[in-house]
């Protein structure tokens, strides 16, 4: 048994928090840089040059890449041989965020109720995913999600019968809707599986992995290549002003599902597709 | 090629501008967003005035994060403009010609558009540090309890924009797709 105190739990958090909102992963920049090559429009090659320049003075500066600096989604894998010390789980994560967001100046977007509103003013709490793993680690990955893309998702309860062809024709439709709202290029998480909540939690998942992954099941992976391509020939295109790059990514996650259903839930994010991860 | 234009946006100045022109906007701009909005109409409603003159002014629809010190503004690149269709056509009732954000907009505003000579420019979501240069002042003026949420009032030099819906209706988001498909589905005939 590995005993771990907390505190270090929101130094992690709090230094993530910052890098995540100012760096924009190595995987994603590759892939808009590729996007830019393949471009001949003016106005995309345009927008696509300005994306690439605003998160270069992001990580030479310092600065937020983009203003919604989202909810702090926090993922932590927890080793069952790791025994916390030092106070309560979920306080140490949102103090992380707390400190994070005012440290890091990035902007307080949380709401302390969905309807009556009412800013929290530290952008906590956050949403955390535990999950037990074997060992005496923790992995906690950080992604910062901004609800522009957030706000373009959607999730369909599918009967079997509707099959693969069900699933394509929603991961389009769902894209098509999305149109320029989520400013494109986007990225796109897929989750199919599960129950009605855990759709959704693999389609989030599914934006954690790197861009230049993909599915370890030969049928998804070429499923991600395939509906890639398709998206990409709707003609939305950077900022839905027309053009060939309309995602730079897509992935997938599945798991087992009910004998009587198919859930697909479809997780949208922009081209700041942010998430960092560190191993205590 | 990108058009220089200063504000403010006068009926003469909007005639000009066309769906897909790429400017460079220098001038004094408004920013609001959701709660921002939704407190102006409602003052509006009650025959109030609201916390700058409204005649030509342009809004942009941007919550930006904490200026770092030193920074006149931190990131500001806009936020989707739709969530501002319920109170744009009342904006622009008593002279608010210009938006600022990104994404779709309802009928119903690009109508007002029309009525009012409203032009909609599209500012690069996602770009909030390269879209931060070109702020060159910012002053809180009203509703500083709503956080980034804010009106602030700012001076911007060469903001690259892209109109997105201009005064006549049409809209870059239908034509520059239809443009790009036609194209596409040529090359492979």
């Amino acid at each position: 048994m590995r005993e771990i105190q907390v505190s270090q739990l929101t130094d992690v958090i709090e230094r993530l928090c910052i890098e995540a909102n100012e760096h924009l992963p190595e995987d994603v920049k590759c892939a808009i840089r590729n996007c830019r090559a393949c471009e001949d429009g003016e106005i995309a090659k345009g927008v696509l040059d300005n994306i690439i320049e605003n998160f270069e003075i992001a990580d030479k500066e310092c600065v937020p890449i983009c203003q919604d600096t989202g909810m702090a989604c926090v993922f932590l894998e927890i080793g069952q041989d790791v025994h916390l010390t030092g106070g309560n789980l979920t306080d140490a994560v949102n103090e992380g965020v707390r400190r994070g967001y005012d440290k890091g100046y990035l902007r307080k977007s949380v709401v302390k109720d969905p309807v009556r509103r009412g800013n929290t003013g530290d952008n906590t709490p956050a949403m955390i995913y535990t999950e037990i793993v074997p060992g005496e680690q923790i992995k906690v990955t950080l992604g910062p999600k901004g609800f522009g893309s957030e706000n373009m998702s959607a999730i369909r309860m599918f009967k079997p019968s509707a099959g693969l062809q069900g699933i394509k024709d929603f991961i389009l439709e769902t894209v098509e809707t999305a149109g320029p709202n989520p400013c494109p290029p986007m990225v796109v998480g897929v989750g199919i599986g599960g129950t009605f909540d855990k759709a959704a939690l693999l389609a989030k998942k599914a934006l954690m992995r790197p861009l230049d992954s993909s599915n370890p099941d030969p049928f998804y992976a070429e499923l991600e290549t395939e509906m890639l391509d398709k998206i990409n020939q709707l003609g939305i295109g950077p900022q839905g002003f027309g053009g060939k790059t309309t995602a730079i990514g897509l992935n997938i996650e599945t798991m087992p599902t009910h004998i009587a259903g198919m859930p697909c839930a479809i997780n949208i994010n922009c081209h700041v597709t942010r998430h960092k991860t560190e191993v205590i | 090629m990108e058009k220089k234009i200063t504000l403010p946006l006068t009926e003469e100045l909007a005639k000009t501008l066309h769906a897909g022109d790429r400017v460079l906007l220098t001038g004094t701009i408004y920013t609001s967003r959701d709660a921002g909005h939704k407190r102006m109409c409602e003052a509006l409603a009650k025959g109030e005035a609201i916390p700058f003159d409204p005649t030509d002014a342009t809004i942009y629809y941007v919550g930006p994060t904490p200026a770092k010190p030193g920074q006149v503004i931190g990131s500001a690149g806009p936020t989707t403009s739709g969530r501002m269709d319920a109170y744009a056509p009342t904006m622009m009732s008593v002279g608010a010609r210009g938006m600022i954000g990104k994404g779709a907009r309802l009928p119903e505003v690009v109508e007002a558009m029309k009525k009012y000579h409203g032009v909609y420019f599209g500012a690069i979501g996602g770009a909030g540090a390269l879209l931060a240069k070109c702020i060159k002042k910012a002053e809180l003026i009203a509703y500083e309890d709503l956080g980034a949420e804010a009106l602030r009032k700012l001076y911007v030099e060469d903001m690259p924009l892209v109109v997105i819906i201009d005064s006549e209706g049409k809209n870059l988001y239908d034509e520059g797709r239809a443009a790009y498909l036609a194209q596409h589905n040529t090359e492979e005939e």
